[in-house]
């Protein structure tokens, strides 16, 4: 069954980034119906009835986030687009911004107005510099054909548009401390509450959304909440960007129904064309590097048996003893060759690095792992390091202010949960370890719940 | 204003609307009052980093009584009417604790012997508290070169936990903060870039508010070990704006060893002090003494040191002192 494709469908059309090529092709046709026939309380309905869920990773209902929103008189709302795309394994946001700018500023036309904002931000992350080029180039011409400045296609509503380029760090990705980079400030999160519903940028009601998720609102416009909601299955409607990368055959950004079958996904030639140069599968990290790894056997079946689905509850089924998440989508495929020790280290380095050190346990603990894990992938360890890890991820796990170090812990967590044997086998064979792979894990191995 | 009711390890008490669960702890008093090595009340927006107040709120409120998801920072969470929240009590927060406490020793320089702080360290006194006697961490700990900032300041940030109330200071007390944190996460640091030097008139309180011994006082610096030095609470007319002018001489015999801000029963200075009075005001006749400081009776700064008797013995000193 093919996917439908919402935000994709004119992404192969020649100079799709340009206006007027967008324009041909029905863009911006959200912003006339928006701003002519509908109110700013019947767009937040609508996306409501979508059951739109963050694209970022978390999977809030974008339309609930919509309506806590605070509306004090007389202060100015604002709406912030998350483009610090830098979860590991995700690169979805890039592909959409690169190819199609005019979906994203549309997107952010309808939502600002949804939301009552007049000025908006779109955060992009400093790697990304070339995008924020494009972004700037398709702001450019949307305000000369009309479609942002003031009077807005003359029904009175003004909006400008703002590109705001981050220095490269992975923790401006988090609202609160997206917002305090925009402010100019270190990028720290913020303590929790006031949500930046109630007091964010500049202490004003402010909306923080993934790049996705704002371009999924101009379809839902165009169309109708309850048809976005008729895609998918159960509370995951809609399509999703998936960045497929590792060891299969096509990599790429995808978009798909949500509920399609992960073995669909993975296999079929539609999507990643199975594992590359007949190798076989051993892990999946579905979501991005936060989210927990699966082995194979957990990947296609659940514990219950049922098969896995690409979706929200179906990729968290049995909790993190036996799932993972969504999250924002960075689909990463181990096979048999892959290093699960070497993976996890490569991992707690990145949180290492990018821990903001705001909060003792993550900045101590961040570095500390990765020391552990040091010695592991380097035939140094002892039986008791292994213990001593998982000591020290669930130490760090929820005693944090943001969830940056939930994010460090988790994929430690999974990696010594399932491959256990792996870590065991590196301290017993110092020396092999150092010159090959582990291999597969015996797939008939009976599971066992340590958490 | 209307007064709300909490529970705290089930020590009931009523405090007004918007007080965060740890002042209500503080309110009680005793041993359930969570430590806090970030939060000082005199600093505004000070807490929630260094994770060490963790409490377990096992009912939100009177009406929502849900528990809490997580343990939540206890100086930054603020009390609802009916909550009950379990500090001491709660086998899962003395854990955590314990957790935090050993994070933040982990690249410490055990260097207590040499450091000025110790005797007055909060850190010392929760490792003691909550810490293990040994350590699991077996790699080499982050270290860095100590600097001057300045003339009177001495920045060790191999000991700093990152609490960031000395950038507080600097923001609220001064006019234009000089120093500020570069690089991130277990390699980011306290600094002035290229050591420029922190000179304002009330830059010496970051030494005051500094839990560890990453700030100390350079005209101090080796002269005592603290609990050797009388403390005198003493005043003077200080021309300084906002200086309080009121402030703690630590003697040894007639001389005035240093001289540092108030602290409440929180150990934390509510009236700050300008670098005239800490640094050049050095002694005695400088000063009008009131007497003996108020030392807990569990500090290691209160052996040997009895306050009347100090205090006769400094009335003396002082009217000797004064010009005929």
């Amino acid at each position: 069954m093919a996917s439908k494709k919402l935000l994709l469908e004119h992404i192969d059309v020649p100079g799709i980034n340009t206006y007027d090529v967008y324009r041909q092709k029905g863009g911006y046709s959200s912003v006339e119906k928006a701003l002519k026939s509908m109110t700013p309380e019947t767009i937040v309905e609508e996306v409501k009835k979508s059951g739109l869920r963050g694209r970022g990773g978390a999977g809030f209902p974008a339309g609930m986030k919509w309506s806590f929103l605070a509306k004090p008189d007389g202060v100015p709302r604002h709406l912030l687009c998350n483009a610090d795309e830098s979860e590991p394994g995700t690169f979805k946001d890039r592909y959409l911004m690169e190819k199609i700018p005019h979906l994203l500023i549309e997107g952010m036309i309808v939502s600002s107005f949804a939301l009552g904002a007049n000025v908006s931000y779109i955060y992009i992350r400093g790697e990304y510099m070339w995008v924020s080029f494009i972004l700037e180039r398709a702001i450019a011409e949307a305000k000369a054909n009309g479609f942002l400045g003031k009077n807005i296609l003359g029904s009175g509503y003004d909006l400008e548009l703002y590109v705001q380029v981050g220095g490269g760090a992975y923790i401006c990705g988090e609202e609160t401390a997206l917002i305090e980079s925009l402010e100019g400030k270190r990028g720290n999160p913020r303590m929790k509450p006031p949500f930046p519903a109630v007091k964010g940028l500049w202490q004003r009601p402010t909306v923080v959304n993934n790049v996705e998720t704002i371009a999924a609102v101009v379809w839902i416009l165009n169309n109708s909440g309850d048809d976005y909601a008729k895609i998918g299955v159960g509370k995951s409607t809609g399509t999703k960007l998936i960045s497929a990368s590792g060891n299969i055959k096509r990599q790429g950004v995808y978009e798909i129904d949500l509920g399609l079958p992960v073995d669909e996904f993975l296999n079929s030639d539609e999507y990643c064309g199975g594992m590359a140069n007949g190798k076989r599968l051993k892990a999946v990290v579905p979501g991005g590097s936060s989210v927990p790894i699966l082995p194979a056997e957990l990947f296609y079946k659940t514990a219950n048996g049922d098969a896995r689905l690409m979706s929200y509850e179906s990729l968290a089924d049995g909790g993190f003893a036996t799932g993972s998440m969504l999250g924002s989508g960075g689909f990463v495929v181990y096979d048999e060759d892959a290093c699960i020790v070497r993976n996890t280290w490569n991992f707690t380095r990145f949180y290492n690095h990018e821990s903001c050190g705001q909060c003792s346990p993550c900045r101590e603990g961040t570095g500390w792992m990765l020391k552990v894990l040091h010695k592991l992938e380097h035939g140094q360890g002892s039986i008791q390091d292994i213990d001593l890890l998982w000591d020290i991820q669930r130490r760090i796990e929820g005693n944090t202010i943001c969830p940056l170090g939930d994010a460090a812990a988790w994929p430690v967590a999974s990696a010594i949960r399932h491959f256990r044997e792996e870590f065991e086998w590196h301290v017993k064979n110092p020396k092999l370890c150092m010159e090959r792979n582990y291999g597969l894990l015996e797939s008939t191995k009976k599971f066992e719940l340590v958490s | 204003m209307a007064l709300i009711k909490v529970t705290i390890d089930g020590i009931e008490t009523q405090v007004e609307e918007g007080t965060s669960i740890l002042n209500a702890a503080r309110s009680i008093g005793g041993k359930i009052v969570p430590p806090a090595m970030c939060y000082y009340s005199s600093l505004k927006g000070s807490g929630g980093k260094c994770r060490t107040c963790l409490v377990k709120v096992t009912q939100g409120s009177e009406k929502d009584p849900r528990p809490m998801p997580k343990l939540v920072a206890s100086c930054s969470t603020n009390v609802m009417d009916g909550m009950v929240v379990e500090n001491t009590a709660s086998q899962e927060v003395m854990d955590a604790r314990k957790s935090i406490v050993e994070m933040l020793l982990i690249n410490h320089p055990l260097d207590c012997p040499v450091c000025d702080q110790a005797g007055e360290c909060s850190l010392q006194d929760l490792s003691y508290e909550h810490g293990l006697s040994t350590t699991r961490y077996e790699f080499e700990r982050r270290k860095f070169d100590p600097i001057d900032i300045g003339d009177h300041i001495k920045l060790h940030m191999n000991r700093c936990i990152l609490c960031y109330r000395c950038l507080m200071v600097g923001d609220q007390l001064t006019n234009e903060r000089e120093h500020g944190i570069i690089g991130r996460g277990d390699h980011s640091e306290i600094s002035t870039y290229l050591e420029k030097s922190v000179d304002n008139e009330f830059s010496g309180n970051v030494i005051d508010v500094c839990p560890v011994g990453a700030l100390t006082d350079r005209t101090f610096r080796f002269k005592s070990r603290v609990w050797f030095s009388k403390p005198l609470n003493a005043h003077r007319e200080c021309t300084t704006a906002n200086c309080s002018g009121k402030s703690v001489l630590w003697m040894s015999e007639n001389n005035v060893l240093r001289v540092t801000a108030r602290k409440d029963q929180n150990n934390e200075v509510t009236e700050f002090i300008c670098n005239t009075c800490r640094f050049d005001k050095k002694e005695v006749k400088n000063w009008v003494i009131e007497g003996p400081a108020h030392i807990s009776r569990d500090s290691v700064i209160s052996q040997n040191h009895y306050e009347l008797p100090i205090t006769h013995k400094y009335k003396a000193l002082e009217n000797t002192a004064k010009p005929q």
